[in-house]
């Protein structure tokens, strides 16, 4: 009975509310993953030919690097809604937003990736006859690796976190939920939903950090044999500055 | 393009400024609200960053909250703290929500800033004869005041944020303009009020980059 009662009595914690609601929670959680992966793999296709134009070209590294910098000051709700009239009420709304964030850091990191690419594997591959493509599909890419991935993890954890915003325009996932709660003062669903939402963020970035581990064995190779010449060489090298934040 | 001429029309409408609902009264919102958070957050973090960063302990600490503070939802947040007994209390739980997402990059920054310094000028200070609060005052700080002054920075432009944020959440504040057009399918209203609110951020992100260069102690020096 006083299972049934919780939902009556507005608790925060409540079995009755996962029970009788588990469709709509899934149905938002889907909906938080699907925004999620759609904004960070967009984001991947399109700041990687960034990186790349930026490492080429110098003239071009500054105005890509500040511009992504100036957008990524603006705050979220004025983000998606500077955007609604180019889109409308839609998810293509709330994603456009997510990836103009994910691009400052996405940008940043694998341009750092591709930066710490020792001379001496790209003049070897060079002299071994690589072509430009295969020298970055097969040479720079993997050594760039662990950076990118650095960096998606963090853009995957803050578009998580991020995408709940979209609630003002019903895409939230369960931003959605948490905004809906509110509104009629129903603390379990505010709690779960938010519970979820961080859980969410944990999950993805142990996935990550697992397929990281999975892709590049070699930086794993060197533990526990004494001295690490080479990882305290990066460390030195490697920028001190903590990575921008983005919370709203 | 119909939704950018009537967000022109919204703004230069003077009516629109005035009044409980006006322009005028939200951006004071806005302003008290990151105003009194950041202040009391820079009152938390800095002096608990600096002081282990020079006594070189809690590292793990000044990192890690960094990347906590990134995955939990600001939303999540503050609508949590409004439906809590605090809520009664009207603008504690948007002060409470805005202080927690300010702390973070302020602690980082500084801790990384001062253990960042060079370890043998230190070494150097020490051997000239310095105390350990004349390392601090005339060595560490100095040197760590660039990524101090990141850290702040990045902590006002998150305040801005999140305090729009904090409209959603049924507070006051320039985001009210938003949710408002929102609630009455107004675009050009949305349109004009997300203006605002990222004029508003970027003017205040150029205003403390500014401020950081004029105060930067090592400005003129090699």
């Amino acid at each position: 009975m006083s299972e049934q009662n919780c939902l009556v009595r507005n608790e925060w914690v409540c079995g009755e509310y996962l029970r009788t609601r588990s469709q709509e929670l899934v149905d938002a959680t889907v909906q938080h993953v699907g925004i999620t992966v759609a904004s960070v793999v967009i984001g991947v296709l399109i700041s990687l030919p960034l990186a790349l134009l930026a490492r080429r070209r110098r003239a071009f590294a500054a105005p890509v690097l500040g511009l992504t910098t100036v957008l990524y000051s603006i705050p979220s709700l004025a983000m998606f809604s500077l955007l609604l009239p180019l889109f409308g009420l839609s998810p293509a709304l709330v994603i456009t937003g997510l990836v103009l964030y994910s691009l400052t850091i996405l940008v940043r990191n694998i341009l750092a990736g591709l930066q710490s690419v020792p001379e001496e594997a790209t003049e070897a591959a060079r002299g071994m006859g690589y072509g430009p493509l295969r020298l970055l599909w097969e040479v720079e890419l993997p050594l760039a690796l662990p950076a990118l991935l650095a960096g998606v993890r963090i853009a995957t954890v803050s578009t998580v976190a991020l995408t709940t915003v979209g609630a003002i325009v019903d895409y939230g996932g369960l931003g959605t939920l948490i905004l809906g709660g509110l509104d009629s003062d129903f603390k379990a669903q505010v709690l779960t939903a938010s519970v979820l939402c961080v859980a969410l963020a944990v999950l993805a970035d142990l996935l990550l950090l697992g397929l990281q581990r999975l892709l590049t064995p070699w930086t794993r190779a060197t533990r526990g044999r004494g001295p690490r010449p080479r990882r305290r060489r990066v460390a030195a090298a490697a920028p001190a500055l903590p990575e921008p934040e983005k919370v709203a | 393009m119909n939704a950018i001429s009537g967000a022109c029309d919204w703004l230069s409408t003077s009516a629109n400024w005035q009044g409980e609902k006006g322009v005028w009264h939200r951006l004071a919102e806005h302003l008290y609200f990151s105003g009194v958070a950041l202040g009391i957050a820079c009152l938390i973090a800095l002096p608990l960053a600096l002081w282990l960063g020079h006594i070189g302990r809690g590292g793990a600490l000044a990192v890690n909250v960094s990347n906590v503070g990134r995955a939990v939802p600001t939303l999540a947040v503050l609508v949590l703290l409004t439906l809590t007994p605090l809520g009664r209390h009207g603008d504690v739980p948007t002060l409470i929500a805005l202080v927690l997402f300010a702390v973070p990059p302020l602690l980082t920054n500084a801790y990384v800033g001062v253990r960042e310094v060079d370890r043998s000028v230190v070494e150097a200070a020490r051997g000239m004869g310095m105390s350990g609060g004349q390392v601090f005052a005339r060595v560490e700080l100095p040197l760590a005041y660039p990524l101090v002054m990141t850290g702040l920075r990045s902590a006002a432009v998150q305040v801005i944020a999140t305090a729009t944020l904090a409209a959603m959440a049924g507070e006051g504040g320039l985001g009210r303009i938003i949710t408002a057009g929102f609630n009455l399918q107004d675009t050009p209203q949305v349109v004009a009020g997300a203006v605002l609110v990222a004029a508003l951020a970027l003017v205040v992100e150029g205003a403390f980059v500014a401020v950081g260069r004029l105060c930067d102690p090592m400005r003129g020096r090699a």
